[in-house]
C-alpha cells in the first residue's frame, strides 16, 4: 500500500514536469510578447529591453524553463506581470474557493445522478427509464454557461430565492447546481449501465431469495458494488470538472482560481496563466490518485500494487 | 454498415433527432433564403423607444438583440459559423486521434507506449483552459477556432482506437494478413481500418456534439468568432448582460445549442446500439 502511493507519487511529479514543460513551450510559442503589454506604448527600445532582462525574457527558452522550474520546486511560481505579487500568494488564496465548489459540485452531481441512474436499472425497458435517459442526455447536452445563466435568471431574479452571485454558503448553491445538471447527467448514464450488470449478478439474486425486498437488496448489496465505476470516473472527469468550474465560476463572480485564470488571460499575465494550468493538474492528478485509493475501502477484493 | 437504417428507425428518439439535424443544417445552409431579414442590419424600429431589444413579435420572430438586429436571421447565419467549426473541429480532432490511435495500437512496444503516456499527460492538462489561451492570443478566424478544440479533442479518440487497434493487431486475419507479405500499410489501410470505422462513426456522431458545445462555450467567453459576424456562442455572449430585461436573446440560441447538441448525441448514442449493442460504453 505504502510503496504504492509513493509509485503514485512519483508518477505524479512526472506528470507535473511534463504539464509545466508544454505549458511553458506553448506559451512561448505564441507570437504575443508579453513585454509590449507590460511596458506599454510610450516605452523607448532601451528601457522594453531593461524590462526583458528583468524578466529573464532575453535567455534562451531551455534556460527560462530550468530557472523556473528550480523556482516552482521551491513554491515559488514567480511575479504576476499585471499586478506585481507572487502567483503563489494569489493562487493560494483563491484556491480554497475552487476547492469549495468542486466539492459541492461533486456532491450535487452525485445526489443528482446516481438517484435516477439506480430508478431507471430499476425500470429498464420501461417509459420512466427512457425518460430519465433523455433527461440526462439533455443535461449533458446542455451547455453549462447557458444553464448558469438561466439558473440566475430564474432563481435569483425572478423568484428571489438565491443571491445573485459572490462568495458565501446561500451562493455557492446555484453555480454547483449549474455543474451538476451535466455531471450528473453523465453519472447518471453510468449508473445505470453499472447497476444493470450488478442487477445480473448471482449474488443479487441469492440476496432476493434469501427474502431481502429488492429496494433493500440493491441499497445494500447492489449499490456498493455498482459504485465503483462511478468513482473512477469521478477521478478520471477531474479535468472535464475544473474545466467546467472555471466557465461557472466567470458566470456566477466566483472568487476562485478560474476567474483568476481569467484576468490572467485577458492581460496575458503568462505567469499567472501557467500558475493556475499547474495547479490545476496537481488538483486533477491528486483526485485521481484519491479516486483509486479510495476504491479498496468500498470493495475490499481490489488490492492496490 | 449498409444496413443502419433499419435498427435506428425502431429508436424514435434517434428518428426525431436526424429530422432535427437536418432542418437545422438545411436552414444554416439556406440561410440567405430562409431568414427574413439581414442578421447584421440594425432595425431603427427594432429596439423601444428607451432603446431596449424587442421581445418575439410579428416582425422579428424571435424578438431583436441589443442592437436591434433580427435575433431569428442571426440565429440562422450563426449556425453557419457554429455547424462549420463543429464540423471541421470534429473532423480534424477524429482524423488526429484514429492517426496516433492506429500507430499507437499497431506498433505497440516502447515507440508506442510513449505515445499514449503523451495523451495521458493531454489529460492531466485542464486543455481547455489551454486552448482559451491560445484562441485569445492567435488571430481569430473559422479556422484557427476549430482548430484549436480539435487540439483539445482528439486525445478521447485517440484512447478508444489505440485499445481496438490492439485487439485487432492479436487477431488471426491480421497475422495472416502480415505472413502473406503485407506491409504496414496495407494491413492497416486494407485490414485494420475496415474494422475501425463502426467506431469511428460512432464517435464522430457524438463528437459533433461535443465540438459544436466547446465552439459555444469559446464564443461566450468572447475568444470564438469575431463580432459582427454571429455564432451561437456568441450571441450569448454580446447578450449576457442584458439577461434580466431580455431573456429570449439567451433562451433562443440556449435552446438551439442543446437542441444539437442532444440530438447529435441520441444519434451517435442509438448507432452505438445499432453498430454493437453488447457494447454500452460511455464517452467522458
Amino acid at each position: 500500500m505504502i510503496a504504492y502511493i509513493v509509485r503514485r507519487l512519483a508518477a505524479v511529479v512526472l506528470i507535473l514536469l511534463g504539464v509545466s514543460a508544454i505549458t511553458y513551450c506553448l506559451l512561448f510559442l505564441l507570437p504575443a510578447d508579453p513585454v509590449d503589454l507590460l511596458a506599454g506604448r510610450n516605452a523607448t527600445p532601451e528601457m522594453r529591453e531593461a524590462l526583458r532582462q528583468e524578466l529573464g525574457l532575453d535567455q534562451p527558452l531551455p534556460v527560462q524553463y530550468a530557472v523556473y522550474l528550480g523556482k516552482l520546486v521551491q513554491g515559488d511560481m514567480g511575479r504576476s506581470l499585471a499586478q506585481k505579487v507572487d502567483v503563489s500568494l494569489l493562487i493560494a488564496a483563491r484556491l480554497p474557493a475552487t476547492l469549495q465548489l468542486m466539492a459541492a459540485a461533486i456532491v450535487a452531481s452525485l445526489l443528482l445522478g446516481l438517484p435516477a441512474g439506480m430508478y431507471a436499472a430499476m425500470r429498464r425497458g420501461t417509459l420512466p427509464d427512457k425518460a430519465a435517459m433523455i433527461a440526462s442526455f439533455a443535461g449533458v447536452s446542455a451547455p453549462q454557461f447557458v444553464v448558469g445563466l438561466l439558473l440566475l435568471y430564474l432563481f435569483a431574479y425572478k423568484l428571489g430565492w438565491l443571491p445573485m452571485g459572490g462568495y458565501g454558503l446561500a451562493n455557492i448553491i446555484l453555480p454547483a447546481l449549474t455543474v451538476a445538471v451535466a455531471n450528473g447527467g453523465w453519472y447518471s448514464r453510468m449508473m445505470r449501465s453499472s447497476m444493470i450488470e450488478v442487477l445480473s449478478q448471482d449474488y443479487m439474486r441469492t440476496a432476493r431469495a434469501k427474502g431481502l425486498p429488492r429496494w433493500r437488496a440493491v441499497l445494500n448489496h447492489g449499490f456498493r458494488n455498482a459504485m465503483l465505476p462511478i468513482i473512477a470516473m469521478v477521478g478520471i472527469d477531474m479535468g472535464y470538472l475544473i474545466t467546467n468550474i472555471v466557465i461557472v465560476e466567470s458566470v456566477f463572480g466566483w472568487p476562485g482560481i478560474g476567474q483568476l485564470l481569467w484576468q490572467g488571460i485577458q492581460r496575458l499575465d503568462y505567469t499567472i496563466i501557467i500558475g493556475v494550468t499547474i495547479t490545476a493538474a496537481v488538483v486533477i492528478t491528486l483526485a485521481n490518485l484519491l479516486a483509486d485509493l479510495l476504491t479498496p475501502l468500498i470493495d475490499p477484493r481490489i488490492e492496490l500494487r | 454498415m449498409a444496413n443502419l437504417w433499419k435498427p435506428l428507425r425502431k429508436d424514435i428518439a434517434a428518428v426525431i433527432s436526424l429530422g432535427i439535424i437536418a432542418a437545422v443544417v438545411v436552414l444554416a445552409l439556406g440561410a440567405p433564403l430562409f431568414a427574413p431579414h439581414s442578421p447584421t442590419e440594425q432595425f431603427a424600429d427594432g429596439l423601444s423607444d428607451i432603446g431596449a431589444p424587442l421581445p418575439p413579435d410579428g416582425k422579428f420572430w424571435l424578438g431583436t438583440d441589443l442592437l436591434g438586429r433580427d435575433l431569428y436571421s442571426r440565429l440562422l447565419f450563426g449556425g453557419r459559423n457554429s455547424l462549420l467549426i463543429g464540423l471541421l473541429a470534429n473532423g480534424a480532432a477524429l482524423l488526429i486521434g484514429t492517426l496516433v490511435g492506429v500507430v499507437a495500437g499497431y506498433i505497440q512496444g516502447r515507440a508506442g507506449n510513449a505515445i499514449m503516456r503523451f495523451t495521458d499527460l493531454m489529460m492531466a492538462i485542464p486543455a481547455l483552459l489551454l486552448a482559451i489561451a491560445l484562441a485569445i492570443i492567435l488571430e481569430r478566424s473559422v479556422w484557427i477556432v476549430a482548430l484549436v478544440i480539435a487540439l483539445v479533442n482528439w486525445v478521447q479518440v485517440a484512447r478508444v482506437i489505440y485499445t481496438e487497434t490492439v485487439g485487432l493487431e492479436a487477431r488471426d486475419f491480421v497475422r495472416a494478413a502480415r505472413a502473406l507479405g503485407a506491409g504496414p500499410v496495407r494491413v492497416l489501410s486494407r485490414h485494420i481500418l475496415p474494422h475501425l470505422l463502426p467506431t469511428l462513426l460512432v464517435y464522430g456522431t457524438l463528437g459533433i456534439s461535443t465540438t459544436v458545445m466547446l465552439e459555444a462555450m469559446l464564443s461566450f467567453l468572447g475568444v470564438g468568432v469575431q463580432p459582427p459576424d454571429p455564432s451561437w456562442g456568441g450571441i450569448i455572449f454580446e447578450s449576457q448582460s442584458y439577461l434580466m430585461n431580455a431573456p429570449w436573446l439567451v433562451i433562443f440560441p440556449g435552446l438551439v445549442i442543446l437542441a444539437v447538441a442532444l440530438a447529435f448525441n441520441l444519434v451517435g448514442d442509438a448507432l452505438r446500439d445499432a453498430l454493437d449493442p453488447r457494447q454500452r460504453r460511455q464517452v467522458g
